[in-house]
C-alpha cells in the first residue's frame, strides 16, 4: 500500500462517517420532538455534510483519478462505502438519535482533537474545524443524555435501551487496519488506544450522572471499514444516489 | 358607580391613545392597549404564519435526503431551517399577545387555526423544490416585505429578519429552476412540469380578490395589512414573468399579457372552486399534513416530559443547595 492509497483510505472513510450520519440526522426534519430540537439536528446534519464535502474532495484529489466530493457521494455502490455501522442505523426513537450522538461525537471530539496536529496540512486543517462542530455536538448529546437518563421513568427506560442496543457498534469506531498504522507511522494519522480510553472514560461519566448503566462488555460489530455493512445502507444509497443514477447526464 | 365610570374614562382614553399611534404610523407594542378585535386578528394572522413556516417544512424535507448534490442537499437543509427558525421568531411574536406555543398548536391540531393552503400540494419532483423556493417563497416575499411594515411591533421586527433569509430563498429555488433549463431534456420537462403545477396555486397564496376579501376591512383601518391582495398579487406577477422569460420557462396562462394602461400584466381566471376546495380540507395533501404533525408531536411528548421533569429537579436541588 503506498502513501496515497492508505490516505485516500482514510479520507474516504472519515468522509462517508460524516455523509452517512449526517443523512440519518436529516431524516430529523420535520419529525423531531420539539421545533428547535429538529433545528439543532439539522443543523448537525449540514455540519456534517460540510466535513464530507471536505474529505470526500481531499480523497478525489489524493486519488488522482478526477473524481469530485459528489462522484464519490453519489456514483459508489455498497460495497465500496468505508463508513462506521453505527452510522447506518436507522434512527430509532429520539434516545437511540441521541445515544448514537454521544457515542459517536465525543469519539469524534478525541479523534480531531489529535488530527489537527497533523502532518498531513489540509487533515490538520480539516479536524481543526471540525473540531469546533463536534465540540458542539457532543455537548449536545451529553446533555440530552442527561435529561432523558434523570428525567421520567419512560425516558430512563428508553434510553438505557438505546445505550444498550447500540454498545455492540462502538468498538468498530476504534478500529484500525494496515493503512491506519502506516499514516500514524508517518505522523499524519492518529493513535487510537489514547482515544479509546478518553472515550471510555467520557461515556462512563456520563451514564453514571445520569443515573444510566454502562453496558456489559459483549461482542462487537465490525465491517463497515472493509465495505461489509448492514442491509440499511443499501436502501440509503438508492435513496441518496436516485437522481444521480437515474439521470447520468444531467448536472443539478 | 363613580370607579366604573372612572375605569371607562381610563379605558376610552386608552383606546384613543391606540388609534391615535395607528393614525400617526407609531408601531403598537405589547404592553399597549388595544382592541380585541385588533389582538384577535393578528393572533390569527400570526399563528397562521408561524403554522405555515412550519408546515412548509414538510413538503421541503420529504427531498432532502434524496437532493441530487452535496451543495443542493445543504443549501436545501439550510433553507428549511430557516422556516423553522421563522416558525419559532412568529410564534414567540405572537405569544406577546397572550396566547402560548402549546395553545397555538391545539388550534392548528383542532383545525381553528390555518396554515398556508400552498403547502396542501405535493412536492412530487426534485423541480418542484426548485419551483417552492422561486414561486412559493417569491410569492410569500411579496406579502411579507409589505408587511414589515405592520403596525404591531413584534411582528413588523420579525418580518425585517425574516425577509433577509428569504430573498436567499428565492434565488435558491431560482437556481435551481435555471440549472434545470439549461440541462437536459428530461431536465426541462421536469422544471417546466413543476411551473405548471406550481403557478396557479402561487397565486392563489395572495388569497380572494379584494371585493371577496373578508378581514380586509379592519385590517387595512388597523394598518395590519398595508397592501391589498391584488396589488400584491400583481406585484408577484410582474417580476415573476421576466425571471420566467429569462430561462425559458413558460407561464401556463395564455391570457396572460402585459397592460400599458395598468402598468401591470394581465392574468387569466383563477379557478377559486379549486382554492376553495382545497382550503376547506380537500386538497391533495391537507390530511398527510396535519396527520403528519399530529404524529410527531404526539411520538414526541415523552421527550419534552422528560425535558420538563428533568428541568423541574435541577430547579428543586439548585432550592436545596
Amino acid at each position: 500500500m503506498t502513501k496515497e492509497e492508505a490516505l485516500y483510505k482514510y479520507s474516504l472513510k472519515m468522509g462517508d462517517n460524516a455523509l452517512v450520519h449526517s443523512y440519518r440526522l436529516s431524516e430529523w426534519c420535520s419529525n423531531a420532538p420539539l421545533l428547535e430540537e429538529d433545528l439543532a439536528l439539522t443543523n448537525f446534519a449540514l455540519d456534517m455534510i460540510g466535513r464530507a464535502q471536505a474529505f470526500l474532495t481531499y480523497a478525489g484529489q489524493v486519488e488522482g483519478k478526477d473524481r469530485t466530493d459528489d462522484d464519490l457521494a453519489y456514483r459508489r455502490s455498497e460495497r465500496l462505502f468505508t463508513n462506521s455501522l453505527i452510522t447506518e442505523l436507522p434512527n430509532g426513537d429520539f434516545a437511540h438519535t441521541i445515544a448514537r450522538l454521544l457515542f459517536v461525537s465525543v469519539f469524534e471530539r478525541y479523534f480531531f482533537t489529535a488530527l489537527q496536529h497533523s502532518s498531513d496540512t489540509t487533515l490538520a486543517a480539516i479536524a481543526a474545524k471540525t473540531l469546533k462542530e463536534v465540540k458542539y455536538h457532543a455537548t449536545h448529546a451529553t446533555e440530552w443524555t442527561m435529561r432523558l437518563g434523570d428525567g421520567t421513568s419512560e425516558s430512563k427506560k428508553r434510553m438505557q435501551a438505546a445505550i444498550n442496543n447500540l454498545w455492540m457498534y462502538t468498538g468498530e469506531l476504534f478500529e484500525t487496519d494496515e493503512a491506519d498504522a502506516m499514516l500514524q507511522g508517518l505522523n499524519i494519522g492518529v493513535d487510537m488506544p489514547p482515544i479509546k480510553e478518553n472515550w471510555l472514560q467520557y461515556i462512563k461519566g456520563t451514564l453514571a450522572a445520569a443515573n444510566l448503566t454502562l453496558p456489559e462488555d459483549t461482542f462487537m460489530q465490525t465491517g463497515g471499514h472493509k465495505g461489509i455493512h448492514t442491509e440499511h445502507l443499501g436502501h440509503i444509497l438508492s435513496e441518496m444516489q436516485y437522481l444521480q443514477r437515474a439521470y447520468p447526464d444531467a448536472k443539478w | 358607580m363613580e370607579l366604573l365610570e372612572k375605569n371607562e374614562q381610563v379605558q376610552t382614553e386608552l383606546l384613543r391613545h391606540f388609534e391615535n399611534k395607528i393614525e400617526k404610523g407609531d408601531s403598537i407594542e405589547p404592553r399597549d392597549k388595544m382592541p380585541d378585535g385588533y389582538r384577535k386578528h393578528l393572533i390569527r394572522q400570526m399563528s397562521q404564519h408561524a403554522h405555515s413556516e412550519v408546515i412548509g417544512m414538510q413538503p421541503e424535507g420529504n427531498w432532502i435526503t434524496r437532493a441530487p448534490s452535496l451543495r443542493a442537499k445543504q443549501i436545501l437543509l439550510a433553507k428549511i431551517q430557516d422556516e423553522g427558525g421563522h416558525g419559532l421568531y412568529l410564534y414567540s411574536a405572537a405569544e406577546t399577545l397572550g396566547i402560548s406555543r402549546d395553545e397555538m398548536i391545539s388550534q392548528l391540531h383542532s383545525g381553528k387555526a390555518k396554515y398556508s393552503n400552498i403547502f396542501n400540494y405535493p412536492a412530487l419532483t426534485w423541480a418542484d423544490i426548485g419551483a417552492i423556493g422561486w414561486l412559493v417563497d417569491g410569492a410569500a416575499i411579496v406579502n411579507q416585505v409589505s408587511l414589515q411594515r405592520t403596525s404591531y411591533g413584534p411582528y413588523s421586527r420579525a418580518m425585517v429578519r425574516i425577509c433577509k433569509e428569504e430573498s436567499f430563498h428565492q434565488r435558491q429555488g431560482y437556481e435551481i429552476m435555471a440549472k434545470m433549463m439549461s440541462g437536459t431534456d428530461a431536465q426541462k420537462e421536469m422544471a417546466q412540469d413543476a411551473m405548471n403545477r406550481w403557478w396557479w396555486p402561487s397565486l392563489m397564496m395572495f388569497g380572494p380578490h379584494d371585493s371577496e376579501s373578508p378581514h380586509t376591512g379592519d385590517a387595512v383601518k388597523w394598518k395590519i395589512k398595508r397592501h391589498s391582495n391584488d396589488e400584491l398579487r400583481a406585484k408577484f406577477i410582474d417580476k415573476t414573468v421576466q425571471q420566467a422569460e429569462v430561462i425559458g420557462l413558460t407561464i401556463p396562462d395564455k391570457d396572460l399579457k402585459w397592460n400599458d394602461a395598468t402598468g401591470h400584466y394581465d392574468h387569466g381566471a383563477i379557478d377559486w372552486n379549486e382554492f376553495y376546495k382545497v382550503i376547506s380540507g380537500s386538497g391533495p395533501c391537507n390530511h398527510q399534513r396535519m396527520e403528519h404533525h399530529k404524529r410527531v408531536h404526539a411520538e414526541g411528548a415523552w421527550v419534552r416530559e422528560a425535558a420538563e421533569a428533568y428541568r423541574a429537579k435541577q430547579e428543586k436541588q439548585l432550592l436545596h443547595s
